[in-house]
């Protein structure tokens, strides 16, 4: 499955109503660290077709982000049943994004 | 067997790649996060000689593509133990790998103020990383901890965006440049607390006071949002720390020449003992440890 961009239009939609677990992606153009962790999302999205991985731009979607305390990026947060469940804040190695998709 | 093993995938271990395959070596470099290393936080290089306004992201994908391209071969493992014979084994958390000689490129991590309360607040509140997180703070009130050239240019930074800097800072005068203390004393919204040291983290869901403490022991509390922590770095050396010499701080022991006192066990970039941590002394101490490891091997 591939990312799917999401902005306050569509986040209900695409994350809170979704049947499947949500890796929600919280970045920005100018975060270094965030353009390290897309490719590595994008390929454990094409993995993946049991949870959903979307994308929010901060700094267009600075309502998200403050809604989700979001103060620290790249942040990636779970959520299930439209519930935050976990969250990981900075650049981490495939793996241990795996594993918190994985160890629920 | 590789010739040359690099552990670090940043400017000095990649530089050091880059020299290996020019001279035709065979060449492994080991990484366990992503490339580029810290300078990836960078949102501009400006000092770097003929690359004025390159982004760190950039910098650093252009320097992994030149590894890449010229043959280096990357893996993303984290390397747990190396061995000092000579056929020396490095053995990652995958597999076990054999070099004639090793570059340590590791480079060094934040240092922490060891509060007890402190990892609860990262991304609430607590940040190591000025240009990465200041946005989030914008009209608010917050905090520096340091004296070196980070913690000025953190406050620097932050000052245009934020309502209120203090800049908290353990003696009564700072480490890093002249050239950014007297534009910092310019700044209507920076405050300086001198002699004094952060004791103490409060806040519900997130950060919102600090408590300091000055030297003589007098307390009193600051009501923050942000608490940006810029006391130097600690060097990634656990796990060869066993093997080649390190001095008090952590940092391994070498000279100029990039020798530590292992034959065959070279070290390059910011994990090495050194005055001037700069991207330009990384990228040459990866050229230079490169060239004696190739010297070394080809004398075999």
């Amino acid at each position: 499955m591939q990312i799917v961009e999401v902005d306050k239009n569509n986040f209900k939609e695409e994350v809170i109503d979704s049947k499947i677990p949500v890796l929600a992606d919280f970045n920005a153009d100018w975060c270094g660290p965030c353009r390290m962790l897309r490719p590595v999302l994008d390929e454990i999205a094409s993995e993946h077709d049991d949870f959903k991985i979307v994308s929010i731009n901060i700094d267009d979607e600075d309502e998200l982000a403050r809604e989700y305390f979001v103060s620290s990026i790249p942040c990636l947060v779970l959520f299930k049943n439209g519930e935050e469940t976990s969250r990981s804040v900075g650049l981490r190695p495939k793996s241990e994004i795996e594993n918190m998709l994985g160890g629920e | 067997m590789y010739d040359i093993i690099i552990i670090g995938a940043g400017p000095a271990g990649l530089t050091s790649a880059i020299y290996a395959r020019r001279a035709m070596k065979k060449v492994l470099v080991l990484e366990k996060l992503s490339y580029g290393g810290q300078i990836i936080n960078t949102l501009s290089i400006e000092n770097y000689p003929a690359s004025p306004n390159i982004s760190g992201f950039d910098f650093a994908t252009r320097l992994y593509n030149q590894a890449k391209d010229l043959g280096a071969e990357v893996k993303f493992e984290e390397v747990l133990k190396i061995g000092d014979g000579d056929i020396k084994k490095v053995v990652t958390s995958k597999n076990t790998y054999e070099a004639k000689s090793i570059i340590l490129a590791t480079g060094s991590q934040n240092r922490k103020l060891g509060l007890e309360n402190e990892d609860s607040f990262i991304s609430k509140g607590i940040s190591y990383c000025a240009t990465c997180d200041g946005a989030f703070y914008k009209g608010k009130d917050v905090a520096v901890v340091g004296g070196g050239n980070t913690a000025l240019e953190d406050a620097l930074y932050l000052s245009d965006i934020v309502n209120t800097v203090y800049l908290i800072h353990r003696r009564d005068e700072f480490r890093g440049e002249e050239a950014s203390v007297n534009k910092l004393k310019l700044k209507e919204n920076v405050k300086f607390i001198f002699n004094s040291n952060v004791t103490k983290l409060i806040g519900k869901d997130k950060l919102e006071k600090a408590e300091i403490t000055t030297n003589n022991g007098d307390k009193s509390t600051i009501l923050i949002d942000g608490l940006f922590i810029a006391i130097g770095r600690i060097p990634f050396n656990d796990s060869f720390k066993d093997i080649v010499n390190i001095d008090q701080n952590g940092y391994i022991i070498a000279t100029e020449d990039c020798h530590t006192n292992i034959p065959g066990i070279f070290v390059a970039g910011d994990v090495r003992s050194k005055e001037v941590r700069q991207l330009v002394t990384a990228a040459s101490d990866g050229a230079i440890a490169a060239t004696e490891a190739i010297k070394f091997i080809n004398n075999e």
